[in-house]
């Protein structure tokens, strides 16, 4: 009698399964995000997070990815490492996600790769310093054009107008001490010299000590490495010293508040930007033309607000992702990972990827548009 | 030598700020012998109220009104409705309470105004003064003399109006003070409304030079509070000297050590303070007969 019902059990769970098989073909492809969507880095966060839910929304409606409906699972990791790592291991071991996006700052970022690595899932960051992905580290990509770019693109544009003596204004936190450090590392190559290297906390209310300093070092130039409000406050302390050396920012103060928040006191500084914010200004030629604008028009007509470039991290990061699924024919981690490895020519928002096993960000200084604040908007520099 | 002046100058700035936000801990402090930890986030809502009426168009002067009786109002029913209200209220628990206040007030803000940062236009412009050959922000000035005002004001509430004394009244005893007929509860909701309109003045002197955001209270109302610790927490005058005396020696500290020391400069004030001390720069001994 037992046996007959074991044998029983045997079968219906047989059956069981053959129903599950055409079941779990409809399962939803997992995607995990934690983002600083408040807290100190919300304004990184918060687009990026507007922009997964809107271009998810919009793949659910044209059919998914290989017949198979995507789901956002998405944490609010408020620029907190700790908390970061907490939600990375609820993604892998709860959620049992197929890729991760996420980590809007360089310490979120550095704090999961550890375990990213250890669990062997694809994983995209939108931090901006370069070690991130320096040394290659197997399983982690990322989209936000690196500091080490930004620096170069505006060390040549310094060259160009033939300043040898520069100031560094830096933060504290992590993103801009990457920076900082690339900054002094790159300096020699382009025959520029720090006369003068300043730092402020990411509380302060107030560098004009700093910026008095850098002033009496009588330099030709200053580069700005930060984000946030603290570069809002040091460009407004700029103006109310009346400085009129050319003072340049990276691409950390890349959204709008940045202009809105200066209050006109921005005018005439020169920052490294992402196409987005010049959408309307790419040349007809331009190979990122298309892509840039009807992001821009969709992101203005879902949230009726400008899209910041940080939300183009995370559109280029699902983009390449979704790509990458597509040929690998499934969801599988390993094969996924090396499909992201071979994108190639993918014209994103943040410029055209080319992804290698020795290169995880697969982008190129020119990648960064410079651009010069004039009247509250960001004009192009040609 | 210009340089120090405008280290100096610099140093003006944020002591006039951190005094401003203290003397709201220091008036509290006085009349209840509570920290008001959300004093913090009542120079937060001055921020925003104001940044959110000028940008409905409403003129500067009406808005900095607005901003200040809303945050007067929002005093007064914290304290009427929360404080006033606690079954045993001792005094830790109240500074709990205070707390609890504080987060409630920024999540309210955060869900409300929305997390990114907000700025408004210097009351006079933004183009510096040049004053002794450094520069200087017209709102730095505006800022400094709301001070000396306020300062004034304050001294003379409570030298020369019964209000006044019967907040002193209140604070030296309780009891005493309600057996010779001072409302004590309406005493303490004022109490509670005054500190948080200077909150809010400082907010929206403020925001101009720190821009304002959901949680500018935190970092601001900590610098107020260690301005207030001081000077001597129950001393009003002590809060704005001890918030000068903090940002001259952050400015300082920025200007000629390294700018990574500046927030250190203030807590290691605070220790020193607390061991030399303990009742302030500005307070005498407080003496209990047991």
């Amino acid at each position: 009698m037992s046996s007959l019902r074991n044998l029983l059990t045997v079968v219906l769970a047989l059956a069981a399964l053959c129903f599950a098989q055409p079941a779990s073909a409809q399962e939803p492809i997992k995607v995990g995000a934690f983002l600083s969507v408040t807290g100190g880095a919300s304004f990184l966060g918060d687009p990026q997070a507007k922009t997964l839910r809107l271009y998810i929304d919009k793949m659910n409606a044209s059919g998914g990815v290989l017949g198979r409906k995507l789901q956002l699972v998405l944490y609010d990791s408020q620029g907190d490492a700790r908390q970061a790592v907490t939600f990375v291991r609820r993604l892998i071991e709860d959620d049992k996600v197929d890729f991760i996006i996420g980590g809007s700052t360089t310490g979120e970022t550095m704090a999961v790769a550890p375990m990213v690595e250890q669990a062997g899932i694809p994983f995209f960051s939108m931090a901006g310093a370069s070690v991130v992905v320096e040394p290659v580290k197997k399983w982690i990509f990322k989209t936000a054009g690196s500091d080490r770019m930004a620096v170069a693109r505006i060390y040549s544009d310094m060259q160009k107008r033939g300043a040898k003596n520069i100031g560094l204004i830096a933060g504290s936190g992590g993103f801009d001490q990457s920076c900082r450090l690339e900054a002094k590392n790159l300096a020699s190559k382009f025959g520029i010299t720090l006369a003068a290297d300043e730092t402020y906390a990411p509380t302060d209310t107030d560098v004009t000590p700093q910026l008095t300093r850098i002033n009496s070092a009588k330099v030709d130039a200053i580069l700005s490495c930060g984000f946030g409000a603290p570069t809002v406050i040091t460009v407004r302390n700029y103006k109310q010293l009346a400085m009129k050396t050319p003072f340049y920012f990276t691409h950390g103060v890349g959204s709008q508040q940045f202009v809105d928040g200066a209050a006109g006191a921005a005018d005439g500084v020169r920052v490294t930007v992402s196409a987005v914010l010049v959408a309307n200004e790419l040349s007809a030629d331009d190979a990122q033309r298309n892509v840039v604008q009807s992001y821009a028009k969709e992101y203005q007509a879902a949230y009726n607000e400008k899209p910041a470039a940080f939300g183009g991290f995370a559109y280029d990061a699902l983009q390449i992702t979704v790509e990458a699924v597509k040929r690998a024919g499934s969801t599988d981690k390993q094969k996924v990972r090396d499909e992201i490895e071979k994108t190639k020519n993918f014209v994103g928002l943040n410029g055209i990827f080319d992804i290698t096993a020795a290169d995880h960000m697969g982008l190129k200084p020119d990648a960064f548009r410079l651009t010069e604040i004039s009247g509250g908007e960001w004009k192009l520099l040609k | 030598m210009s340089d120090l002046l405008q280290f100096l100058f610099s140093g003006l700035t944020r002591g006039s700020i951190y005094g401003l936000v203290g003397i709201g801990f220091a008036l509290i402090y006085r009349s209840s012998h509570v920290i008001n930890f959300a004093q913090g986030e009542f120079v937060m809502i001055g921020g925003m109220v104001t940044v959110f009426l000028l940008a409905a168009g409403v003129p500067l002067p009406v808005a900095a009104l607005g901003a200040i009786l809303a945050a007067a109002l929002i005093g007064v029913v914290a304290q009427v409705a929360i404080i006033s209200r606690m079954r045993r209220p001792s005094t830790l628990s109240i500074i709990i309470v205070t707390v609890g206040i504080s987060m409630f007030l920024r999540g309210a803000a955060e869900a409300l105004l929305g997390r990114q940062f907000f700025s408004m236009k210097g009351f006079s412009g933004d183009d510096a003064l040049v004053l002794l050959g450094a520069k200087v922000s017209p709102q730095s000035i505006w800022i400094f003399v709301s001070l000396v005002v306020t300062t004034a004001a304050i001294s003379l509430f409570f030298r020369r109006t019964i209000l006044g004394k019967g907040i002193q009244a209140t604070s030296s005893n309780r009891l005493a003070a309600h057996l010779v007929g001072i409302d004590v509860p309406a005493v303490l909701a004022i109490c509670f409304a005054l500190s948080a309109a200077l909150g809010a003045l400082a907010g929206l002197l403020t925001t101009p030079i720190t821009l304002t955001q959901y949680d500018v209270g935190i970092t601001l109302g900590m610098k107020g509070f260690c301005a207030a610790i001081l000077g001597g927490l129950a001393n009003p005058f002590g809060a704005i000297l001890g918030g000068l005396i903090l940002g001259f020696a952050e400015a300082l500290a920025g200007g000629y050590v390294s700018s990574a020391y500046q927030d250190a400069v203030a807590f290691i004030l605070i220790i020193a303070m607390l061991l030399v001390r303990p009742n302030g720069l500005f307070s005498a001994p407080t003496v209990d007969r047991v």
